[in-house]
């Protein structure tokens, strides 16, 4: 068997090929993106994979692929598992004809979410077998184990990895691939498993809470949940990469390894708790496993000593531990060092060349109220723009701009959102603005790719995630098919432009859409020379400066009425996008002489 | 045996993240059981960058406590002293010299701490400490961004795996068309600290 180093999601792409799975959908979030990413780079004959416009249509064509007799896989980050869930659910009365297996990427410690929520509540909810994987050959073996029991249970199957266990790496051992059908037959006629219309769906819920009493006994004996005995005055029961810190925190402890932690076994669960003087659980986030613990009559300690917020890693679990007296002393430690000095830190911003840059130059000077969403323009809310005054989740922005304009906001108000993030939600709130005629000013950020989560494909490419041609769905043609009559496109690199379109928008008495379009600096490859401050000109104004561009410094040299500091630009992050030279009230910014002839980058 | 913890520290960017994987590999090809775990600032591009990796007989946490960590190869001085708090008394420090400053300081609302500063708190953390100008080796090699494969090359002198080992991984990691540079660039690093004895060569601020 081959021995390879692999992230937690690329084993987990890995898996779904050793499970025989030949679909694979999601939507971009970290920390889920690189699955999907994975799929389509190394086994791009095997399995077909797309982005799908949102998790909703990913899962139901998750679920439409399981019906025709395909295994399928479908990913998405915690938050992405609310959108997801309204399909999730009718699958669990229907059952599905070949394996399905739905990921969630928790994020605890809140590295890239609005939220820490814990989505293991949906197994419980959804009433669906939970798989947590630890590290990354369970990872990719529970991805197999799900297909399987998917198909042996009738059941889409909820694997649910933490970014620690996504993002890190460990060895696996690879394996085969099964042979899988090439074609599928006719489409399977079964309507009173297949139809959830009330009458059918009825008759199915009693099938759903059998299956989870059967899931439960299989649970007990279950390879995968198992107990490991040493000492027996600590007994810590522990799923996923938490086990790992806290094996190696309480390495005297017997352990109750749980790789299914929904339904829970409750019989082993028992005789584990009789096996030892003092029973803890550890999990990161809400009392999950400890209230299901303590409903069969069990006692037991948790969330007493353990917070239902941020990461348990090895440090806070050492420290918990020693203050709560489960350790004597931190053994094998030695102490840290502090170091005695505030560390300047290195804060997000918006990269050079960003496309996004004048609008929120804009936002900014004209001072509005801004809704805004999710994606790098969030970092507009940062200073020096600090132009955005709400963000909940996907889409919202163009909702929360309806509902200040109805409630009578007194200002003219603006939502700002990205191509793909109108095109996951944004649509349909655009379209209930139209049909309930409210004023306000969406700006769709269209910066040719979804670009936060790692430039993934969407409508709005010509290409898709496999690399074949795609329609590129444009804007303006399809925000005035829904309905919208004042729409303006600008060019992002033109800040005059960006500025009049938004002012001629905000008078309009009604919806109206401004597309700001401009290439993600990430993606333009065309070579353009840097530019350069000229300090004679320079006023030290500090117009550029508020462009909150990294490649925009202050200078050393002092403009000498004022005394304050003069700006100049360094040539290897410039990319010359041009904005800052159309801020400069004095013309002091121009392209660099040396750099003019060649175009350098 | 006790397992070795690494700390790989640096600026978005800066190939922080394929030389923490090499790491991790060269780990792996020499036997031992290996985990790593990233952690990205917010935005990857100019943020901090965290990798720690670990080597041993069998290994649990990914994440390493503070305090267990037994080498900090550091690309940057800044990110060096982020990383000290995870330091013993016996680790050992390799840093690039070449700073960045961060977007805190080009603004001019924080200031980036001394090269005496940087240099006394290194020294006052660990049993040893290497500053090396892994910025200008790679320059001369051919590109700024094989600074990642001469930091490999002068930390790789530190630690009991064949040179020979370490150049596979790292060619194998590395685009068709640069292995040649990458070849150098690893054997550039290693004479580094072999030959130079890490002295603290300051390189200009960038």
């Amino acid at each position: 068997m081959n021995k390879v180093l692999l992230s937690g999601n690329e084993a987990i792409a890995r898996g779904a090929y050793e499970a025989g799975v030949q679909i694979a959908t999601g939507y971009p979030g970290t920390p889920s993106s690189e699955i999907l990413a994975t799929i389509a780079k190394k086994y791009k004959d095997e399995i077909y994979a797309e982005w799908s416009t949102n998790e909703k249509v990913a899962m139901d064509v998750a679920a439409g692929a399981a019906y025709s007799g395909r295994r399928t896989m479908v990913t998405a980050k915690q938050v992405g598992m609310n959108v997801l869930s309204d399909a999730l659910l009718y699958t669990v009365y229907t059952g599905i004809e070949a394996g399905l297996v739905v990921i969630t990427a928790d994020d605890p410690g809140m590295f890239s979410s609005q939220n820490e929520q814990d989505n293991r509540w949906y197994a419980k909810l959804a009433k669906i077998p939970l798989l947590e994987p630890a590290d990354s050959q369970e990872a990719k073996d529970f991805v197999v184990l799900g297909i399987g029991l998917s198909e042996e249970f009738d059941t889409p199957v909820l694997v649910r990895t933490t970014m620690r266990v996504s993002h890190s790496k460990s060895i696996v051992l690879e394996g085969e691939r099964p042979s899988v059908p090439q074609e599928v037959g006719p489409f399977v006629r079964n309507q009173e498993k297949y139809v959830c219309t009330a009458m059918w769906a009825k008759k199915r819920h009693p099938v759903v809470e059998q299956r989870l009493v059967n899931l439960a006994r299989y649970a007990e004996d279950a390879p995968f949940n198992h107990v490991e005995w040493a000492e027996h005055s600590l007994g810590i029961i522990a799923s996923g990469v938490t086990y790992m810190y806290a094996r190696e925190v309480f390495p005297q402890a017997s352990f109750l390894k749980l790789g299914m932690t929904f339904p829970l076994p409750e019989e082993l669960i028992q005789s584990f708790a009789d096996g030892v003087e003092k029973l803890i659980v550890i999990e990161e986030l809400d009392p999950f496993l400890e209230e299901q613990i303590r409903a069969m009559g069990i006692n037991v300690i948790g969330k007493e000593i353990f917070p239902p917020y941020d990461e348990l890693l090895p440090d806070t679990l050492t420290q918990l531990g020693l203050e709560s007296g489960l350790i004597d002393e931190a053994k094998g430690m030695t102490h840290s060092v502090t170091v005695p000095t505030e560390l300047p830190a290195r804060t997000p911003v918006l990269c050079a060349g960003c496309p996004h840059r004048s609008t929120y130059y804009w936002l900014n000077k004209m001072k509005m109220p801004v809704a805004g969403d999710i994606g790098c323009y969030n970092l507009g809310c940062l200073p020096p723009f600090n132009a955005q005054h709400t963000m909940g989740c996907m889409g919202a922005s163009v909702g929360v701009l309806h509902g200040m304009s109805i409630a009578g906001v007194p200002e003219h108000a603006v939502a700002t959102i990205g191509d793909s993030t109108f095109f996951h939600s944004g649509m349909p709130a655009l379209l209930n603005m139209v049909h309930n005629q409210s004023r306000g000013v969406v700006i769709i950020m269209d910066n040719g790719s979804t670009a936060m989560t790692g430039h993934q494909d969407n409508p709005g490419t010509d290409w898709t995630l496999q690399g074949k041609d795609a329609p590129h769905v444009e804007f303006e043609p399809l925000v005035r098919a829904m309905g919208v009559e004042k729409v303006l496109t600008v060019n992002a690199f033109d800040v005059g432009e960006v500025g009049s379109g938004l002012k001629e928008c905000l008078a309009y008495d009604g919806p109206s859409v401004l597309i700001t379009e401009g290439l993600c600096a990430q993606l333009d490859r065309t070579p353009k020379p840097s530019y350069m401050v000229n300090p004679d000109k320079c006023i030290a104004c500090g117009a550029c400066l508020k462009l909150g561009c990294p490649a925009i410094l202050k200078a050393d040299k002092v403009d000498e009425k004022t005394g304050k500091p003069k700006a100049e630009i360094d040539p290897g992050l410039c990319v010359g996008c041009d904005i800052c030279r159309q801020v400069c009230p004095v013309e002091a910014i121009q392209i660099s002489k040396d750099r003019e002839s060649q175009g350098d980058r | 045996m006790k397992n070795i913890s690494f700390l790989v520290a640096g600026v978005g960017g800066q190939g922080t993240l394929l030389a923490s994987d090499i790491l991790a590999e060269v780990g792996m090809e020499a036997g031992y059981d290996v985990k790593k775990s990233d952690v990205l600032g917010l935005a990857v591009r100019g943020g901090s960058v965290l990798s720690h990796v670990r080597w041993g007989e069998k290994v649990a946490s990914p994440v390493v406590r503070k305090g267990d960590m037994d080498y900090l190869l550091a690309f940057e001085p800044l990110e060096a002293m982020r990383g000290v708090e995870f330091l013993h008394s016996n680790s050992t420090i390799v840093v690039n010299t070449k700073e960045i400053p961060p977007a805190s300081v080009s603004s001019g609302s924080a200031s980036y701490p001394s090269k005496n500063q940087i240099e006394e708190i290194l020294r006052n953390t660990a049993k040893a400490v290497h500053f090396v100008d892994a910025a200008r080796v790679a320059q001369e090699t051919g590109n700024l961004k094989v600074t990642n494969v001469v930091m490999l090359g002068a930390f790789s002198t530190l630690l009991d795996v064949p040179p020979e080992r370490w150049k596979d991984v790292i060619l194998k990691r590395v685009p068709a068309k640069y292995v040649e540079m990458n070849k150098q660039a690893f054997y550039a690093g290693r004479m580094l600290i072999e030959k130079e004895g890490g002295s603290y060569v300051i390189s200009l601020r960038v």
